[in-house]
């Protein structure tokens, strides 16, 4: 059974047709990638998986359940975790702060008990700060846990968001362009940062990335979209190699 | 050890004030005053977690002050003493003095439920828009109790002071003077509580990020439900406290122009800062009733030198020109203000050697 199953699925704004007729099945533990052009669709693709949007026509299967009508965060307590184009940490409070928070899926615990400090609320607190600095430590992320996001160099950033989504356990990982704005050194530690967890914790991991050097030595299988059409997938070396992509992206040599 | 230190301090503190209050070391006016520095800090702290710690603009929070003040009204001289409303009491008046905790409870309720009329809107609405939506959640509720003539409408509603003169007949402390430092301690806790658990951490993520907060498993919706529901039911209390302090009520004092008040004392006090809305509650409390004494002075000393004509008086009107002044200048020269999105022990961290406070 694959993990994540798009059926046909069409999101439309108005008379605009973002996404068209989009299909896939990625199985577990796969690495792939979503390529194409500026505006093409591709961060739409992640807002439907995240619920963000519903879709206007398909269907989404999750785990063998569809996501029809959940709201984003129910769909994350499913297993999507996913990351932002721009960074989107909360930025006032301090990098522990930012993982101990993306635990509200397993609180477990009532206002009345956050008012009464109930022994559920103890364990419940107690837990989630077992998590985060369990996370932080394998992230090496330790010395920044009581500094502000905003203070921290962009690499940085990145990396805690991603621990951020890690830390919630998913069983998928949408990275929306994780290396933008990244300078060489931190894209060559980005991509191991981004094999060690897969391997580690033995997730899919399903991102959308320009930069080729990424997408080609790490994912397997790779889908490339314009005008919310699928145009291509295969693997990188197929993919490198189809002039229809090719013509996508530099387009038509007629002038 | 310290654990403690704090509540043993704040404690010892309360514990002296209601002494010098019962031998009359401080008069009647020094508790009216400290009492509404109670009433100030409720009210402020609780706007303060819709204003500071969630980041939306609420401008009607007396509103629900107002609800809680008539709730809490009707119901302790329904229930304690004979009245217009239903003859006799309901309840044998010695039940007063115990039964008066439940009556705060349940204002604080009603008001919480009222504050749905602001929470439900916050689903979809955001920002300037939502902020029109509380200036008319307060007009709502002063309008509705206007017109309801059978508690006085735009006349008021008063028969308090005897439920409170009665408990004093029975044990002579000064029962309001009680009420109102534990309703305080008791809103602080909470709030304290509430913002230094996960769960309400949850809030300052809606203010910092609501999309990032949504899709990391926050249910935003909830989380702004219950702090505008905390936030307005804690201000029902504020109203309810103020209601028995006063003995009188009357829609009018709950305008606008209170709402105001809350706004100056969260953005004096510092945006998501408990102990800013505390100290802030405090000096603005105590500049407003050093007004009393400064615009009569003020008023003798420009006539004197023939700097104002001599009809013209000047007075506590003069208070509401200052007030918004204070708002404008502390926007222009502080806007962060006090303490600025920091608690005391952020500010000073050696105060952590001496208290925790959780």
């Amino acid at each position: 059974m694959p993990l994540l199953e798009m059926k046909g699925v069409t999101q439309r704004f108005g008379g605009l047709q973002a996404v068209s007729d989009f299909n896939i099945s990625l199985e577990e533990r796969k690495l792939i990638a979503l390529i194409g052009p500026n505006g093409a669709g591709k961060t739409t693709v992640f807002n439907l998986i995240s619920g963000f949007y519903q879709p206007t026509e398909g269907q989404i299967i999750f785990d063998g359940q569809p996501t029809a009508g959940l709201r984003p965060h129910q769909v994350t307590a499913r297993g999507i975790a996913r990351t932002f184009q721009n960074i989107r940490l909360w930025h006032e409070m301090s990098v522990l702060d930012n993982i101990r928070i993306a635990q509200h899926h397993r609180l477990g615990y009532t206002i009345w008990d956050a008012f009464l400090r109930t022994g559920r609320f103890t364990r419940s607190e107690g837990n989630i700060d077992a998590i985060a600095w369990e996370m932080l430590e394998a992230m090496d992320l330790k010395d920044a846990a009581h500094e502000l996001p905003r203070n921290l160099p962009y690499g940085l950033q990145r990396r805690v968001e991603i621990a951020r989504a890690m830390s919630i356990r998913p069983k998928l990982l949408l990275l929306d362009e994780p290396a933008a704005g990244l300078n060489s050194a931190d894209v060559d530690g980005l991509i191991k940062l981004i094999r060690w967890i897969h391997d580690e914790f033995d997730i899919a991991i399903w991102m959308i990335e320009h930069q080729m050097k990424v997408v080609m030595s790490l994912c397997e299988w790779i889908k490339v979209i314009d005008f919310g059409s699928t145009i291509a997938e295969g693997t990188p070396e197929e993919i490198q190699s189809n002039p229809v992509v090719i013509k996508a992206y530099l387009g038509d040599d007629t002038i | 050890m310290q654990k403690y230190t704090l509540n043993a301090a704040l404690a010892a503190l309360c514990l002296g004030l209601v002494l010098l209050a019962q031998f009359n070391v401080i008069d009647q006016y020094t508790q009216t005053v400290l009492m509404f520095m109670g009433i100030n800090i409720i009210f402020a702290s609780s706007l303060n977690i819709v204003n500071g710690y969630m980041g939306e603009f609420s401008c009607g929070h007396a509103g629900f002050m107002c609800v809680g003040a008539y709730v809490s009204s009707v119901l302790s001289v329904v229930l304690f003493t004979s009245n217009k409303l239903v003859g006799d009491a309901l309840l044998p008046p010695e039940l007063a003095p115990m039964l008066f905790p439940v009556v705060l409870i349940v204002a604080g309720l009603v008001s919480s439920v009222f504050g749905l009329l602001v929470a439900l809107p916050s689903f979809r609405t955001r920002g300037d828009y939502l902020a029109i939506i509380t200036i008319a959640a307060n007009y709502i509720v002063i309008s509705v109790i206007e017109n309801l003539d059978i508690i006085g409408g735009p006349r008021g509603f008063h028969g308090m002071k005897r439920v409170i003169n009665g408990m004093r007949d029975m044990v002579d402390i000064p029962w309001m003077f009680i009420w109102v430092i534990l309703g305080t301690l008791f809103s602080v806790w909470l709030l304290r509580r509430l913002v230094n658990s996960t769960y309400g951490k949850g809030i300052s993520a809606v203010c910092q990020d609501e999309v990032a907060a949504e899709i990391m498993s926050v249910d935003t919706n909830h989380v702004k439900l219950v702090a505008f529901m905390v936030s307005s039911g804690l201000a029902g209390v504020a109203g309810a406290l103020y209601a028995h302090v006063y003995g009188y009520v009357n829609p009018q004092a709950f305008n606008i122009l209170k709402s105001t008040e809350g706004l100056v004392m969260v953005y004096l006090g510092g945006m998501a800062s408990l102990s800013g809305s505390v100290m802030a509650a405090i000096l603005f409390t105590l500049l407003l009733e050093s007004l009393r004494f400064v615009i009569p002075g003020l008023d003798a000393a420009l006539h004197a030198v023939n700097l104002l004509p001599a009809g013209y008086e000047l007075s506590q009107v003069w208070k509401w020109v200052l007030i918004p002044l204070i708002l404008i200048l502390l926007m222009q020269f502080r806007p962060e203000g006090i303490m600025g999105n920091r608690e005391l022990s952020g500010v000073f961290p050696k105060l952590r050697r001496f208290y925790t406070f959780k």
